[in-house]
């Protein structure tokens, strides 16, 4: 591969994210809803036993939240929405427990609340996770859901449920596809190479 | 609406007028906190494509995790961080033997009240202890901030604990949050900010205020805040003419002048603030605890465990390896030795400790009563060296975490305790009640 000339690097301190960046993540989410409850653990999101037999997306999508609902991996569709209860994501800080979700299409979770590492790494990996309640405790498997991105508002059985703004960082993190490529976006190295990343351990 | 600390702190960091918890903020550190991992973190820095760090001022990094070096791999992970230093021209390096990075940024006074520091190390909660917003984070995330300066972060709900009365003889800071941890489970505080008010947190000591936030990390919080008050100020004030002197001839007018813009800095939460839940302990009635193995959250009153035999007992870490811990400890074993069939481990949290223990008299009375000194830093806290236990063995430690395996034997026994606990239990060979020795 030829490597590109990088262009040079701080764009400066201020990077908004455009309307149609957010367009470009889908400034609405429509899908359906695959209801679960609290305390649901990385483990059962993706079992620790294929942390590092298992590589390519195809193979740790088809694994996806094997333990806690068997049907989902065969049956969730890209776009679909995981509602959840508290605390989603506790345990392990396995990256495969989002990016099964994300390689599987699932378009977003909205919970009740997130374990931190999870949340840091679901937004770094480029999956988007917004903290609704009351959306959570409105919301049944199979609904459909409508996720408002310009309005920050949730649409299910026919009301509507806000949530708390994502900031243009975490936007941009998500539609850049995660954090890395994010940062070599906003420093203008996006196109170019990306050097082989060491064991980050 | 009143704002809490977290919001407060998280507001300037952002550089906006106020934020909510809930928000997600794009938030500059004031300092960037990394260590042994320095190396395979500018692996990743590298690989986003840059050469030049955006922020070497406000990077601090430190060896401590695995020093002197046990092996040649190790040695060669310093290799690589030293020359990284030097090439990206970061001036606050701290070498080997300095200290641990929690106790050697305190010390040197470069994490100030109202800032927020992250560091690719979990118990970057440590700096509540000043009034400070500490997180820990990823290391792919510390490469994107030495990249841009800045990093995304949710703004966290606060939890609010106020402790009243008075810690009784003996009891101390360490009791206190394995009392809060064993009550509340390890995920009790999950992602919040936890903030400590009330008369038992607010005459504390400072060495005593510091172990406070650093266990909050064993109770899933982001950061952990106490009201930051005159002597916090004076520490900070003191140190950091010492590190960078003002251009003032007199000492007083000097070490005045920086309390003063220290003290502007500080951040203290409004009384109408909204807290996700606020929790209210008597400290009179907490006892001395015990976590035991393999969990922080398996807390347990000493009385219950007190006879069990132990093999090690290891003072030091970042959690309670200082001057008035070692004091605490040379106390209990004055004119006695430690038992038969038992070791004394000692590592002063940093080299500022070792020599002020020196000079007061401790470490002699230590070494006296058979105990065994390393290089200040990390030891076998987290299982690399200098002092882990074997196969079967169980250790009473000062450190923060007693996980399987923590130590670097699966099959070892880890108890958490204060420093007059592990200095009884080295002495009787059992884990003991200090107020009991003699
Ligand atoms: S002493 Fe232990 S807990 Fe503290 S920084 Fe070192 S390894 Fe981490």
């Amino acid at each position: 591969m030829t490597r590109r000339k990088q262009r040079g690097g701080w764009q400066g301190d201020k990077v908004s994210v455009s309307q149609s960046e957010i367009k470009n993540l889908q400034s609405k989410i429509v899908g359906r809803v695959w209801k679960y409850g609290d305390g649901v653990n990385t483990d059962v999101i993706f079992p620790g036993k294929y942390t590092y037999s298992v590589k390519e997306p195809d193979e740790i999508a088809a694994h996806a939240l094997e333990d806690l609902d068997p049907k989902f991996a065969t049956a969730a569709r890209p776009g679909d929405v995981i509602v959840a209860g508290r605390n989603w994501g506790n345990g392990s800080s396995r990256e495969q427990a989002v990016t099964a979700l994300k390689y599987k299409g699932i378009a977003a979770v909205v919970a009740k609340s997130f374990a931190r590492i999870y949340f840091r790494n679901g937004i770094n990996q480029g999956l988007l996770l917004i903290t609704c309640p009351e959306a959570v405790e409105a919301a049944r498997s199979g609904d459909a859901i409508e996720i408002d991105l310009n309005n920050n508002v949730i649409r299910l059985t026919g009301r509507e449920y806000p949530f708390p703004p994502l900031s243009p960082t975490a936007l941009g993190i998500i539609n850049a596809g995660g954090l890395v490529a994010h940062i070599r976006k906003k420093l203008g190295l996006a196109g170019t190479e990306v050097i082989a990343t060491g064991s980050g351990d | 609406m009143g704002s809490t600390f977290a919001e407060k702190a998280l507001a300037r960091a952002a550089g906006l007028s106020s934020v909510v918890a809930g928000q997600v903020v794009d938030a500059k550190p004031d300092v960037a906190l990394s260590h042994d991992n320095t190396a395979p973190i500018a692996r990743i820095f590298r690989a986003i494509g840059l050469e030049k760090v955006a922020i070497p001022d406000r990077m601090c990094v430190t060896l401590d995790h695995a020093v002197p070096p046990p092996t040649p791999k190790h040695a060669q992970n310093h290799v690589e961080v030293r020359a990284f230093v030097k090439e990206q021209g970061i001036q606050n390096f701290f070498e080997v033997g300095r200290g641990i990075c929690h106790q050697v940024l305190s010390e040197e006074a470069l994490v100030l009240p109202g800032q927020l520091i992250l560091g690719a190390d979990s118990h970057t909660t440590h700096y509540g202890w000043l009034g400070a917003f500490g997180a820990g984070v990823g290391r792919t995330e510390m490469a994107a901030i030495w990249a841009t300066g800045e990093l995304w972060l949710r703004i966290p709900e606060s939890m609010k604990v106020v402790v009243t009365g008075r810690l009784g003889r003996g009891v101390t800071a360490k009791d206190l949050c394995l009392h809060l941890i064993g009550l509340l489970g390890a995920d009790g505080g999950l992602y919040q900010s936890i903030e400590f008010h009330g008369p038992a947190i607010a005459t504390l000591p400072l060495h005593e205020r510091m172990v406070i936030p650093n266990m909050m990390a064993e109770f899933g919080a982001k950061n952990a805040y106490l009201p930051p008050d005159e002597a916090v100020f004076n520490y900070l004030a003191e140190r950091r003419e010492r590190r960078a002197p003002l251009a003032v001839s007199d000492w007083q007018s000097a070490v005045s002048s920086q309390r003063a813009v220290i003290q502007e800095m500080a951040l203290y939460p409004d009384h109408d603030a909204r807290y996700a839940s606020t929790h209210i302990f008597n400290a009179d009635n907490i006892e001395l605890k015990i976590a035991c193995p393999h969990t922080v959250d398996n807390v347990r009153p000493l009385r219950e465990v007190a006879g069990t035999s132990i093999q090690q007992a290891f003072l030091g870490t970042c959690t309670n390896g200082r001057l008035e811990d070692l004091a605490a400890a040379a106390e209990i074993v004055q004119g006695k030795r430690v038992a038969a069939g038992t070791r004394l481990l000692v590592i002063p949290a940093s080299a500022e400790v070792y020599l002020d223990a020196l000079k007061a008299g401790y470490v002699q009375t230590l070494l006296e009563a058979g105990a065994v000194f390393g290089t200040p830093g990390c030891g076998p806290c987290m299982g690399v060296h200098m002092g882990v236990p074997g196969s079967g063995e169980a250790c009473i430690s000062t450190a923060n975490r007693n996980f399987k395996g923590r130590m670097g034997q699966p099959d070892a026994e880890i108890y958490l305790a204060s420093p007059a606990v592990v200095a009884a239990s080295a002495v009787k060979g059992v884990i003991a009640d200090p107020r009991e020795i003699e």
